[in-house]
């Protein structure tokens, strides 16, 4: 299928956020009528390549990139999304980008609507032009038409299913006369599984026309089945860059999360435990983007229990779900009694806490003191720190909120320059420590810490982790901790229950061999990833 | 520098502007032969009248609710009261507190239902307030004309029925609180020290209660109702307390001003008190998610300090009454100004 | 969706028409009023308002909500007329004067609106209310204190005795009903001023036009997700201030319209109800704060206007007062505002936690019981 010289040429290609490396010498070619699959963990640099792709104005303002990007071989520099829109690439996002109230064709055509001129165009300009609405939809319908699928022109977007947005979306990008690569982000995330197989086809039946692909997906077994050519990114790195022969899930999952495997850095010593303390049957919760659907899992007293896999599968959900901040259903029981659900401050009071992945939008009162912060949780949970006046008002005790405040900013060295500092002047680490000293101010019994590492420097990373560690041995805390990043996980916990499309893949030892974790994210279940 | 800069973008051009056009106000006022000390007196007064029903803004600001503009609700509470004690024959402090007592049963009701609303209507509250409260004040216009009152001094003369339009408190509460202790000094100077301590009363019960457990959680709901909820606070019952105590503040704010003013003024007199309150706090430097107690002792004194001053001053510079006109103009522009200014928590 | 369903949604759909139209039957017996008599009003009203309402639709489309800002261009046309009356311009000239006068100012003070609600998205509609009070400020200064003094005002007898601002009322003789009486139909002892039925026909002509442009459909678009707009290359923020600028310009035209079938102006408040009354009679129609079409402004104006022409009677006969009627009138205009914006806000929310569900494919809605509806609140506030 593959023929000729490459349309797309990404050379060494680098790119740095502050310092901090995202993409480390990325090079790849991608053909016409190539159809080629992206792989590789959250944070592997994915968003970031395609956001140098399309000239996204994050990356000119946070000091471009190093490398060149040819296409048809001439390097382009793009400004906005729409020089490369112009350029000839299409991009269908994750996210359904459509009008709900317009029709397939309308969305199809948005903004590049056939027109005839009007008589006022000349004094108001090109905007009075008369849309043509015959040819709008006979554009629409050949768009359709090459993607070999059945669509209405004429049905809402708000009133279709799932599977026909997403090829509405393609359509759109077909649409464009000049567009010769087309880059799918995660476009079967959402579809069931006969509508992704149909998308398969589709895509295919698009190469088949020329069309070059760049397809990025999590689910390994649709990339093998239809892409020509798999490249995998890790770390910033393009660790693989090879055609799609004789391989198998197994060896794409070793290469997406090993670091060359006995390296992995310090391990928990293997503990045993004698009860559990905590048990979740069939847990769903609505959390949007974290989606769970069925979680049943135990934790035992004084462990530290990993939740991993990829973003958008539902590990958030799962403490989100239990704390009741999402709407959820199903059984949850914390030593022997049963823990409401949807009710935060029932689940505070049995003894809970959690630090939130959210830090800035729920973890903090970011235009209040870091004694606010703290203390809040323990002053609305538990009545603490607070005072009688006058025998009649209990007021919050100032005192007593300064000498917690302090406490924590000595035990867990935040950098602050008092306790009366507000929460948003401090870095992301130091408010994620900030995060974890309000939780410990309750005191809990079983902590939910979710991903506690994201978006903090390495150096405070370490920290943090560190702290949860000390504070699960010194107090023998149960921690429930959720993460994205699979060697973090593995670095501290007990044992790690991998979850995909919002159920547990299985339940692993952190001393598993990495492609067994690769495996379970990328949809296999337990059996087949010890077995492959 | 960048200290002034900081400052000055945080407290806003436009209340500086107020600021220093007030200050310019008093220096001008002797050479057009203002009197400093009446208008000094006066502009005591008019604070203590209204600052009740600025306080009224300071909960629902602080929890999130925005700009209470269906403060007519707990307006008309107060008139509820102050009418039922007149129709009772309250006179003196008796009358006075009576009209509060009396306001009150009505005023958490109304502020309850209005609260629920308002839950269920999360960020588009300020513009159903606004009409929730019109549309009520033009309910209770019918209710004035049908309720039985009969009370000679406040129905119509010639129908015998029907509420008048403003009723005289000279014979029950007139200045009871203006008159308590107050000082007089010279001719023109009073000093309403009842008026003032009743206003630092509730301003005091206000402060301790926003340091109280369920205010502290008030707090956290406007600054961040995500961060409350996670941590254990019920989100809409924090809000409903908030609205409820705002009414009852309306309500007691109008009674006072009505001790201060001479009358009650019942019927569509409600509405236009709404839009000062809101915009004498937006002047004291609230934004329309945070405001503390110093927001409504500036905002009252510098509002109603232009209230006062720019019709004396102004009419004797120019010979023609712009008060008006400014007064429009310095209120609605304070308003629109908070409104359009990016909502400074930080995301 | 079961027939049961459909029909709860029709029903708080048009909740606020049918009450409507409940109450007005209930008041025309006790009113009194025939029949002839009030259809006569209800044509005079159409032709009186109907323009000014239609000047609602474009910021609705544009997803701005109730353009309460509507009144910055009554206030643009109130000047206009202003200066007609001084240089003693008459008949259907004056109006036309008065348009010229007041569309560059209107064309201003829209594109000043829009710059402010691009300021404030999400509180485009108390912003606009808040904008024209501001506005209404620095008119009322213009006409106070501007009129005759700073611009010299040649007709005397507008002006106030102390030589300068524009007296309380203005009498507009010269150009009254000089636009309806043009063309003055009388069919069936009715009588139909043609030329405005014309003129608004025309303006409905347009809209119906408009929508089928490119920047009729761009501002659909930006109507109904800005973010997904912008991504496809719409000016986002320029297309809204287009709808603000149209809208503020045909108010102006509207209250020209108004005021010569009216025949005289109060100068310094004609304009304080204009919003409220336009806005009232498109949601009496059935329109919404995101939906409203052209039916829904001329079923709005009929409604609205004939309960205002029974209420007073009607309470005088009832009640014994005609204040009643006056107050309940308005209680029911303010009223029907509230409650559109509570069910378009609560409508909203439910969509929202409808769309959340559809997420998880849930399939089980018995177990919801417990959860679904106090959670996710706070979330967006």
């Amino acid at each position: 299928m593959a023929n000729g010289s490459p349309l797309l040429s990404i050379e060494h290609v680098s790119k740095d956020f502050y310092g901090n490396v995202v993409l480390h010498d990325v090079s790849f070619d991608l053909r016409e009528g190539e159809i080629l699959g992206l792989v590789g963990e959250n944070g592997a640099g994915k968003t970031t390549l395609m956001h140098i792709l399309f000239g996204m104005p994050v990356i000119t303002e946070t000091g471009g990139f190093q490398g060149s990007i040819k296409i048809g071989g001439t390097e382009v520099h793009f400004l906005s999304p729409f020089d490369a829109l112009d350029a000839g690439l299409g991009m269908v996002h994750q996210e359904f980008s459509l009008i709900p109230g317009f029709t397939t064709t309308e969305n199809i055509v948005l903004n590049r609507e056939s027109m005839r001129a009007s008589f006022l165009n000349d004094v108001f300009g090109d905007r009075m032009s008369v849309l043509q609405r015959d040819k709008m939809r006979e554009r629409a319908q050949r768009a359709i038409g090459k993607l070999g699928v059945e669509l209405k022109p004429d049905m809402l977007v708000s009133e279709m299913p799932v599977g026909h947005k997403q090829f509405t979306e393609i359509a759109r990008e077909i649409d464009r006369k000049q567009t010769r690569i087309l880059i799918l982000d995660e476009p079967t995330a959402v579809l069931t599984e006969s509508e992704a197989e149909v998308l398969l086809q589709t895509l295919k039946r698009l190469a088949s026309e020329g069309i070059a692909i760049i397809f990025i997906s999590h689910r390994l077994q649709e990339v093998l089945a239809i892409a020509d050519r798999i490249v995998v990114l890790r770390d910033g790195h393009a660790v693989k860059d090879t055609v799609n022969e004789n391989i198998g899930m197994r060896d794409i999952a070793s290469w997406m999360v090993g670091r060359s495997l006995g390296e992995g850095g310090q391990r928990s010593e293997a503990r045993s435990f004698a009860e559990n303390t905590f048990k979740v049957q069939h847990l769903w919760v609505d959390m949007p983007g974290e989606t769970v659907r069925d979680v049943s899992f135990e934790v035992r007293k004084g462990e530290i229990f990993g939740i991993g896999g990829l973003a958008g599968q539902g590990k958030l959900g799962i403490p989100n779900g239990i704390m009741g901040l999402f709407p959820a259903g199903g059984e949850v029981v914390l030593d022997g009694k049963a823990v409401p659900l949807n009710a935060p401050a029932k689940a505070l009071g049995m003894g809970m806490a959690f630090v939130s992945e959210d830090r800035r939008g729920v973890g903090l009162l970011l235009d209040e003191s870091l004694e606010w912060n703290i203390a809040f949780t323990a002053i609305q949970v538990h009545g603490q720190y607070l005072k009688k006046v006058f025998g009649l008002f209990s007021q919050r005790d100032e005192k007593a909120m300064e000498e917690l405040c302090q406490e924590y900013v000595k035990l867990l060295d935040i950098k602050c320059t008092g306790t009366k500092q507000k929460a948003k002047e401090l870095s992301g680490g130091n408010q994620q420590k900030v995060c974890l000293a309000k939780a410990f101010a309750i005191k809990p019994r079983l902590m939910f810490v979710s991903e506690p590492t994201r978006g903090i420097d390495v150096g405070a990373k370490k920290l943090v982790l560190d702290t949860l560690h000390h504070y699960n041995r010194d107090f023998g805390t149960t921690i429930v901790m959720a993460s994205s990043e699979l060697e973090e996980l593995r670095s501290i916990c007990d044992r790690i229950a991998i979850v995909d499309e919002g159920k547990i893949a299985g339940i692993l030892p952190p001393t598993a061999d990495i492609s067994e974790f690769g495996l379970l994210m990328s949809g296999a279940t337990l059996e087949e990833a010890v077995n492959a | 520098m960048r200290n002034l800069k900081t400052f000055i973008q945080d407290f806003g051009w436009p209340r500086i502007i107020i600021f220093f056009f007030l200050v310019a106000l008093f220096v001008m006022a002797p050479f057009v032969r203002v009197r400093l000390d009446a208008s000094v007196s006066d502009v005591l007064n008019r604070f203590g009248q209204n600052a009740i029903m600025v306080l009224a803004m300071v909960p629902m600001i602080q929890s999130g609710c925005g700009l209470n503009f269906g403060l007519a609700l707990g307006l008309v509470a107060g008139l509820l009261g102050a009418t039922l004690s007149l129709q009772l024959e309250l006179h003196g402090m008796l009358g006075f507190l009576g009209a509060i007592v009396l306001a009150a049963p009505f005023s958490i009701i109304l502020g309850w239902f209005y609260a629920k609303l308002l839950n269920k209507v999360k960020g588009e509250e300020m513009t159903i307030a606004m009409y929730v409260g019109f549309s009520f004040i033009m309910f209770m216009c019918i209710m004035w004309l049908v309720l039985p009152y009969n009370n000679p001094t406040m129905v119509w003369g010639y129908a015998g029925k029907g509420l008048r339009t403003t009723i005289s408190v000279e014979n029950y509460w007139l200045h009871i609180l203006n008159n308590f202790l107050a000082i007089k000094i010279g001719q023109f100077f009073v000093f309403p020290t009842g008026l003032l301590l009743f206003v630092a009363l509730f301003a005091f019960l206000m402060w301790l209660f926003l340091r109280s457990k369920t205010g502290t959680a008030m707090t956290a709901v406007g600054s961040n109702p995500d961060f409350a909820r996670a941590s254990g606070v019920d989100v809409d019952k924090m809000r409903t307390i908030s609205v409820i105590i705002s009414t009852f503040l309306g309500a007691v704010g109008i009674i006072v001003y009505e001790q201060s003013f001479g009358f009650i003024q019942l019927y569509t007199a409600p509405s236009p008190m709404v839009f000062p309150a809101v915009a004498a706090i937006l002047i004291g430097g609230a934004s329309i998610n945070k405001a503390s107690m110093a927001n409504v002792l500036v905002g009252t004194i510098l509002f109603q300090g232009l209230l006062t001053m720019t019709p004396s001053v102004i009419n004797s510079l120019l010979q023609t009454d712009m008060s008006e006109v400014i007064r429009i103009i310095v209120s609605n522009g304070m308003i629109l100004y908070a409104l359009t200014r990016k909502v400074k928590v930080s995301k | 969706m079961s027939a049961r369903k459909k029909l709860s949604t029709l029903f708080s759909r048009y909740a606020v028409v049918i009450i409507f139209v409940i109450i007005t039957l209930a008041a025309i017996p006790p009113s009194g009023l025939s029949i002839k008599y009030i259809l006569q009003e209800i044509i005079t009203r159409l032709g009186r308002n109907s323009f000014l309402v239609l000047a609602l639709l474009l910021p609705i489309y544009a997803g701005m909500g109730l353009n309460f800002g509507m009144t910055l261009g009554a206030m643009a046309g109130q000047v206009g007329l202003i200066f007609a009356v001084n240089y003693g311009i008459a008949n259907w000239q004056g109006l036309v004067f008065a348009m010229l006068v007041g569309l560059p100012i209107s064309v201003l003070l829209g594109w000043v609106c829009g710059l402010v609600m691009n300021m404030a998205k999400g509180r485009e509609m108390v912003t606009g209310y808040i904008l024209a009070f501001f506005i209404n400020g620095i008119y009322q200064f213009f006409v106070m204190y501007m009129l005759g003094s700073v611009i010299p005002m040649g007709n005397k007898a507008i002006v106030l005795s102390r030589g300068y601002g524009i007296r309380n009322t203005l009498n507009l003789e010269s150009v009254r009903q000089s636009l309806d009486n043009i063309v003055m139909l009388h069919v069936g002892g009715f009588s139909i001023p043609l030329v405005t039925f014309i003129i608004i026909a025309l303006l409905c002509g347009f809209v119906v036009w408009f929508k089928k442009t490119k920047l009729g459909q761009d501002m659909r678009a930006v109507g109904q997700d800005m973010a997904v707009a912008e991504a496809a290359g719409i000016p986002v923020e320029k297309t809204r201030i287009v709808a603000i600028i149209i809208s503020t310009v045909l108010a102006c035209a509207g209250q020209i319209i108004f005021l010569q079938n009216m025949g005289n102006l109060a100068t310094y408040n004609a304009h304080d109800q204009t919003g409220f009354f336009a806005v009232a009679a498109i949601l009496v129609g059935g329109a919404s704060v995101t939906h409203a079409s052209i039916a829904n402004v001329f079923v709005g104006v009929m409604l609205l206007h004939s309960m205002f022409v029974v209420s007073p009677l009607a309470g005088q006969k009832l009640f014994g007062s005609a204040m009643i009627g006056e107050y309940f009138r308005q209680f029911i205009g303010y009223g029907v505002i509230a409650l559109s914006l509570v069910l378009y806000a609560w409508r909203t929310r439910k969509a929202a936690a409808e769309a959340r569900l559809s997420l998880r494919g849930v399939q089980d809605d018995s177990a919801k019981g417990n959860g679904g509806t106090a959670v996710g609140n706070g979330g967006q506030a």
